[in-house]
């Protein structure tokens, strides 16, 4: 566990970078942390997957797995690559705040 | 009046369930399995194929003959469920009408959802023991194989039995070695995880023993493309995996009907099911066993056998207007075969992950660690699905919630959970 400061406000992530408390996080955060994970400007594309991404954990407890997100997000595998590469789908958790996606068992 | 129970698939979950439920209630249900063919395999006998040491034809049997008398069997292709009228559509025009839907129809390899996979080589340089032919193509396959790099990849997860592609690496290793050619064989171990398996105490150990075997591990490897004219596996991030011989665990869904019935599932054909009642999510008069479901832990054999018991208390107190009992645990148990003889033992639930120690008390299997006791303790697992789970029948000493005793927790200060 850990603090760091996204857009003025302090939050508390665990070691891996991700939102303890999803409620904290706001959408001027978002560039900070993408620019963090080594992703430079966040376009709509990036923002339709972010919002997705949101909406599943709100609905679901947990966020999507690559395959999920490339079923379901509108946005297909191979750009979700290209958006957020190395790792769409905790990349995509961790700039939009939300823990770790729990995969499958 | 007598209640109407619709059990589809006629697997390990639905000839457990049927036995169990007709058990329980004797001419008070009349109860109907659903299944496109008769035969039933047992899957966990594959792994065994390729390397000789069983026989695809043992491996499988009838499915009526595994159902108690009064069990109604009907033998057809499922078209779709209408969950609002309460009625199962087959293929050949049969309607069957429901007070208790159950789902056991399982999970479907689908490797045409992978670019290249069933392209050049498909079945030749490149194929799967998670089916029948695949398992006995792959028999030949090792037979023919004098030297070169073996690549075994599971494109992504959820998969049946998520340790048998770490199993098929141990084996193929002893197999090699026997065969005196371990040294012009360069194995390795493709997975999309970011260790050899999703909890970390077993995965330390698994990836302590790939190692201590020279086995190769890949993490974090997402398998876009197979390309088998140029014999290599192309990651989504654009990493290139060279090939002689690839065995591929395909992409999960689950049964295709389950796509055509509005509601029924999720986007990949799996029901959403309460995780600790197996009621569905979708209907309540809908339950789920096995790898049809979305839940929380493996699919696996185990899995299916430590649900049944759950479900049919559930199933029951559904239709006697009770209140459901939430006792599933997520217990699960799975032998690894690590070659030589030897086999681990894993035994975990939702929220304690496979830890150390003996199983199922402090006098039982050891837990996490090699041993030939565990190796026997598979081979016999076979005379007992057939004689024991199918029937539905508790194993003596074994029980349905994850035993704590014999188990060694970490410090209280670590985290148990997932």
């Amino acid at each position: 566990m850990s603090t760091k400061v996204y857009a003025g406000t302090e939050v508390t992530v665990n070691d891996e970078g991700f939102f303890t408390e999803p409620g904290s996080w706001r959408a001027e955060m978002a560039p900070e942390i993408a620019r963090e994970s080594g992703i430079g400007e966040l376009t709509d594309r990036h923002w339709q997957v972010l919002e997705f991404v949101r909406a599943e954990y709100t609905d679901k407890g947990t966020g999507p797995t690559v395959r999920a997100l490339g079923k379901t997000s509108g946005v297909p595998v191979k750009e979700l690559y290209q958006l957020f590469p190395k790792g769409p789908a905790k990349l995509a958790a961790r700039i939009a705040g939300i823990p770790k996606p729990r995969g499958c068992i | 009046m007598t209640k109407r129970i619709v059990i589809l698939g006629g697997g390990t979950g639905g000839t457990l369930s049927a036995n169990r439920l007709r058990r329980e209630l004797g001419e008070g249900a009349h109860i109907t399995v659903v299944d496109r063919d008769d035969q039933h395999v047992y899957q966990p006998g594959l792994l065994f194929v390729p390397f000789g040491m069983a026989d695809a034809e043992d491996l499988v049997r009838s499915r009526p003959g595994q159902l108690a008398e009064g069990i109604g069997f009907h033998c057809g292709e499922i078209e779709r469920v209408d969950i609002d009228g309460d009625r199962v559509h087959l293929a050949d025009g049969t309607v069957l009408g429901y007070d208790v839907l159950v789902v056991a129809t399982g999970a479907r390899l689908m490797p045409e959802e992978t670019e290249g996979l069933t392209g050049p080589g498909w079945r030749h340089r490149v194929d799967t023991f998670y089916d029948l032919d695949g398992a006995m193509g792959l028999e030949s396959a090792l037979a023919a194989f004098d030297g070169g790099r073996l690549v075994v990849n599971v494109i992504d997860l959820p998969i049946k039995c998520p340790v048998a592609p770490l199993e098929f690496c141990f084996l193929a290793d002893w197999y090699f070695t026997e065969l005196g050619i371990r040294d012009k064989v360069r194995l390795t171990y493709a997975t999309p995880l970011d260790g050899a398996f999703t909890k970390p105490v077993a995965s330390r150990t698994l990836a302590g023993l790939l190692e201590a075997k020279g086995i190769e591990l890949v993490t974090e490897f997402n398998t876009g493309e197979i390309d088998g004219a140029g014999n290599r596996l192309v990651s989504f991030d654009g990493r290139e995996l060279e090939f002689d011989l690839a065995v591929v665990v395909p992409l999960h869904g689950g049964a295709s009907y389950v796509d055509r019935s509005p509601g029924l599932g999720d986007e990949f054909g799996f029901i959403r099911t309460d995780e600790h009642t197996l009621q569905s999510k979708v209907r309540d008069n809908i339950f789920v066993i096995g790898d049809a479901a979305s839940v929380p832990t493996s699919k696996a054999g185990s899995v299916t056998h430590f649900e049944g018991e759950v479900l049919v208390r559930n199933v029951i107190r559904f239709l006697e207007g009770n209140p459901l009992d939430a006792a599933f645990d997520g217990h699960t148990n799975c032998f690894i075969e690590s070659g030589f003889g030897k086999a681990m033992l894993i035994d975990f639930n939702y929220d304690t992950e496979p830890l150390p120690g003996r199983y199922p008390g402090a006098a039982g299997l050891p837990l996490l660690k090699e041993s030939h006791l565990n190796h026997l303790g598979k081979l016999m697992f076979s005379w007992l699905y057939w004689h024991s789970l199918l029937p539905g029948r508790d194993l003596p000493g074994i029980s349905s919630a994850m035993p704590r005793a014999g188990k060694q927790f970490p410090a209280a200060t670590e985290s148990q959970g997932v």
